[in-house]
């Protein structure tokens, strides 16, 4: 019921609000739609994981073995919750940015919502590939109809990535339904396959999913699309692609490709830690190198999605638990650093690190406000991202799924210190040091933007203190994945 | 056998009509209620109300059959509803246009429930003559004219292969004989005589030039593009889809005991066909010239039932045909009005034009395969069934980078429509009635993506007995 509920909720406000054609009151209806969904949402995680309010599962096409069915568990909750989250905070923090028939906007961006709350709590993986591609049709049109200057083509590029990826994934899909004992597409007939595939069988068809998960990470070679797109994007759809859309590459890793195949994960593992190795460290050096705030933290994102990659393959609890508890806080994370680079874009209108300087005289909340988030974003103590990348640098470390972990661990943690180096050199430049001439006139951040920032900043300092309350509720799904995971032939 | 006497018989009362009057909203009209008429025949013949004719096995009713009917005679009515009035100019002989039109159904009435080659190859020549003149019939247009030759003389060629072919069947198969049910008859010993395999062969590549599979779709860009446009969307849907269900019927009745000797021919032309198809759709200038190597896409994405032979890819030929048909109908039915046929020509439509930009989104997403759009489930249902069948996996993996291909050319429509400033309009401004009949075609475009089981189910609702 709820999560068909978080589905519906969107939807059919985002259609409503194509007709309302008055840029004020499409904004409040897009905000007043968000808070209604957080609050279904948070409903749905108050309830006891028994509750029968949590799932739902209709006949939809029965020839097909297809049913309707989705459902929230840990996986889906902590998901589903960051998209809820994101979402008016997002709608908050751009409150202020401009847009041609702004209607359309906010409603195409509603629709995305669905989308991805749909993909995250589908049970059902014809559902699943339903709900993947309709998330990102909104989000095409998005990007190509307000983003800078080269959005078509950067737009262009990301969908045809994205699209070969899921075509791949949905031949895979098929061949993994007339696997089936039963001929269905449910979870757990999916997951019933790993006893039945052989080993052969599990090696290749891990590929056709496993590409389309890596482009939408992205994972290195595969991660072209995105610093274009993420610069050429309006920042608040720049910030549901990097907070939440790539989020759904690594849930489709966890959900519907290391329990399915488990042999062929583990075949691959070395192959795909090496690429999310080699993608960590060339991200992060060329994150040192950018002038673009945009790129810069596109770049960072690259680097943060592939350690949490890599301890999927680790297949430890402490791995998988931290990609849990990652995957919400690198989206908390980033959202900040986004509104920041939103601030500073419609004040200056620029994003060049070399064109400014000295903002913290100028805006001393925002600064203050921006390097707490800084700083989580380099995983310092205290913060949710050093619980995290803690408990996946521990994973990677103690994998006994790789002979390799020592070299992963050790050359990942490099990417730490990269972080840091990026990082800081961003803030030194962009907030400190002499004002010129242009962020001579700067002012300090409003009411609006203080309060969004405040909330990151709380869950952030919350989240790294007593992370507790979200391993607790992920807890029993990285168990029941781990156990599916470690299955050897 | 009701859809096959009252599509002739309402060609000839179309042919008069124009004798009795020259008001062309009355001959409109008679042209609608004669396809309500029909599709009302073919629904009464599914649930056992027909005239019973003795046709001694040479035709057999069964609800593919049937069901690929009414998918045509609806696809016609949608295409005379949401363009009958462009039909009126293309020149002076409106009433037989209709009659021509209502020839070509007769034909693909029998094309869908032939039982033995001779009815296939005479329902094929129903089909083409009509088609032959109505390509032609912008008389003053030097390009119209040349693609009626064209396609008249490979048309001829193809027919004379086609009749080789049936020949050389006959002289295989063990007593002489035309059914196709009886071409088995004496097992594999029949089907290793080259003779046999020849004829195969031969009809393949017939039927491959009717319904445009590479290397015999040169025909194809140019008669698209030269005739006029309500009759390409004529040809390109209708006709097509329906000649594939004959497609599908004879090679699963005729030949599908020896799919071992001949699949991978069709593997290699569905390949073929794909890869060419998109790869020339890419580099077209004009969107009526994409939409023609679009249609070439398309078929291979159809040849794939071909190669499956189950019951999934029946499905799938079916969901093909409609979803297929009612797309590419609306797409035309716009590109009829526009003033200009390039891609630029679309440029900045959705400002001026938001019902026809925001419909013809929807098409082409439905084209491109997107869910929520039944174009998905019909390449899902093709994907499906190659794969259920077991082999060519290879096929399946390049039929879908083909598909992200296609994306390229759809896409470039929409992005011109909504993302790039320009004065594309159409030609006048289009009437509530047009709007509202686009409206309606997307709505059924997208009913059969949510839910494809409302026309699906009817294949099982009607078993037809004789």
């Amino acid at each position: 019921m709820i999560p068909v509920l978080l589905i519906v909720i969107p939807l059919v406000t985002g259609l409503v609000g194509f007709l309302i054609k008055n840029e004020g009151n499409a904004r409040g209806w897009s905000l007043l739609s968000s808070i209604v969904t957080l609050i279904v949402a948070l409903w749905g995680l108050s309830l006891a994981k028994t509750s029968p309010l949590l799932a739902a599962n209709v006949e939809w096409l029965p020839d097909l073995g297809s049913r309707f069915a989705v459902g929230l568990d840990g996986l889906s909750k902590i998901l589903v919750l960051l998209t809820a989250v994101c979402f008016p905070l997002i709608f908050i923090a751009t409150w202020r940015d401009q847009y041609k028939k702004a209607w359309n906007f906010y409603a195409l961006m509603l629709l995305s919502q669905a989308g991805l709350i749909g993909v995250f709590v589908a049970t059902d993986a014809l559902l699943f590939y339903f709900f993947w591609e309709l998330a990102l049709i909104p989000v095409y049109f998005l990007c190509s109809q307000w983003g800078g200057e080269r959005r078509i083509q950067a737009t262009f590029k990301f969908f045809i990535y994205t699209f070969v990826g899921s075509l791949l994934m949905l031949v895979g899909i098929i061949w993994l339904y007339w696997q089936t004992a039963d001929h269905s597409f449910s979870m757990e007939s999916f997951y019933a396959l790993r006893t039945k595939l052989s080993g052969a069988d599990q090696t290749w068809v891990f590929w056709l999913l496993f590409v389309a998960f890596a482009i939408k990470m992205p994972i290195w070679p595969l991660h072209t699309w995105q610093p274009e797109t993420y610069e050429q994007s309006p920042t608040a759809t720049t910030m549901v692609l990097s907070a939440i859309m790539v989020k759904m590459g690594l849930f489709g890793v966890i959900r519907w490709l290391v329990p399915v195949v488990p042999v062929g994960s583990w075949a691959w593992g070395d192959t795909v830690s090496g690429a999310c190795i080699i993608g960590m460290v060339y991200a992060s050096l060329v994150a040192i190198k950018q002038d673009d705030l945009k790129r810069l933290i596109a770049y960072s994102s690259i680097a943060h999605v592939g350690l949490m990659c890599l301890a999927i393959f680790a297949t430890t609890e402490s791995g998988l638990q931290g990609v849990m508890i990652q995957l919400f806080n690198h989206g908390i994370n980033i959202l900040g650093m986004w509104i920041v680079v939103d601030l500073i874009e419609r004040q200056f209108g620029t994003r060049k690190i070399s064109e400014l300087g000295g903002l913290a005289q100028k805006a001393p909340a925002l600064a203050i406000l921006l390097v707490v988030v800084a700083l989580a974003n380099v995983a310092l103590p205290l913060t949710n991202a050093f619980v995290g990348e803690f408990l996946l640098f521990s994973g990677v470390f103690t994998s006994t799924a790789t002979q390799y972990s020592v070299v992963f661990t050790v050359v990942a943690a490099l990417t730490i210190i990269l972080g840091a180096v990026y990082t800081l050199n961003m803030i030194q430049r962009v907030f400190y040091g002499n004002t010129n001439s242009l962020t001579e006139k700067g002012v300090d951040i409003k009411m609006n933007e203080k309060l969004v920032l405040g909330a990151i900043v709380v869950l952030i300092i919350v989240i790294g203190v007593y992370p507790k309350p979200v391993l607790a509720m992920t807890k029993e799904t990285t168990d029941f994945l781990l156990s599916k995971m470690n299955y050897k032939l | 056998m009701n859809s096959i006497l009252l599509s002739a018989i309402w060609g000839i009362v179309m042919m008069f009509s124009g004798v009795f009057t020259q008001n062309k909203t009355i001959i409109r009209y008679t042209a609608i209620v004669g396809l309500v008429a029909l599709l009302a025949g073919n629904c009464a013949d599914m649930i056992g109300y027909h005239v019973a004719i003795d046709v001694h096995k040479m035709l057999n009713y069964d609800e593919f059959g049937m069901l690929g009917n009414a998918i045509a005679f609806v696809s016609t009515l949608l295409l005379v509803l949401v363009s009958g009035r462009d039909m009126e100019r293309v020149g002076h002989n409106l009433a037989e246009y209709f009659a021509l039109i209502f020839f070509v159904l007769c034909g693909v009435a029998i094309v869908t429930s032939f039982n033995t080659l001779l009815m296939l190859f005479l329902g094929i020549e129903i089909i083409s003559i009509p088609l032959y003149i109505l390509t032609g019939s912008d008389k003053r247009n030097l390009k119209s004219n040349e693609a009626a030759l064209k396609y008249f003389l490979m048309g001829s060629f193809s027919t004379g292969l086609m009749l080789l072919g049936i020949a050389l069947l006959y002289g295989a198969s063990q007593n002489g004989t035309f059914f196709i049910d009886d071409l088995w008859t004496g097992g594999p010993a029949v089907a290793t005589r080259p003779m046999f395999m020849a004829g195969l062969l031969l009809l393949l590549v017939s039927m491959g030039f009717k319904v445009s599979a590479a290397p015999f779709h040169f025909w194809t860009p140019d008669v698209y593009d030269g005739a006029p446009t309500v009759f390409t969307s004529f040809m390109a849907t209708i006709v097509k889809v329906s000649i594939f269900i004959g497609f599908v019927r004879l090679f699963e009745d005729g030949f599908g005991e020896s799919r071992d000797r001949w699949q991978i021919f069709v593997a290699i032309i569905t390949a073929a066909t794909l890869f060419i198809g998109n790869i020339t759709a890419v580099f077209q200038q004009s969107v009526k010239r994409m939409l023609a190597y679009s249609s070439i896409a398309q078929a291979g994405f159809m040849l794939l039932a071909l190669l499956a032979l189950n019951a999934v890819s029946r499905q799938g030929m079916l969901l093909y045909a409609a979803v297929y048909g009612v797309a590419t109908i609306g797409i035309f039915a716009v590109l009829i009005r526009m003033k200009d046929y390039t891609f630029e020509g679309f440029n900045g439509l959705a400002k001026k034009q938001p019902v026809l930009a925001a419909t013809l989104t929807i098409f082409l997403l439905s084209l491109a395969g997107i869910p929520l759009t039944g174009g998905f489930f019909a390449k899902y249902y093709m994907l499906a069934a190659v794969v259920e069948s077991g082999h060519f996996m290879w096929l399946v993996i390049f039929a879908v980078l083909c598909a992200a291909v296609s994306v390229y050319y759809y896409f470039r429509v929409i992005q011109a429509m909504y993302f790039k400033d320009g004065e594309g309009s159409t030609e006048t401004e289009p009437g509530v009635g047009f709007k509202g009949m686009l409206v309606v075609l997307a709505a059924v475009v997208v009913v059969l993506g949510v839910w494809p089981q409302v026309l699906l189910g009817l294949l099982a609702k009607f078993p037809y007995t004789w």
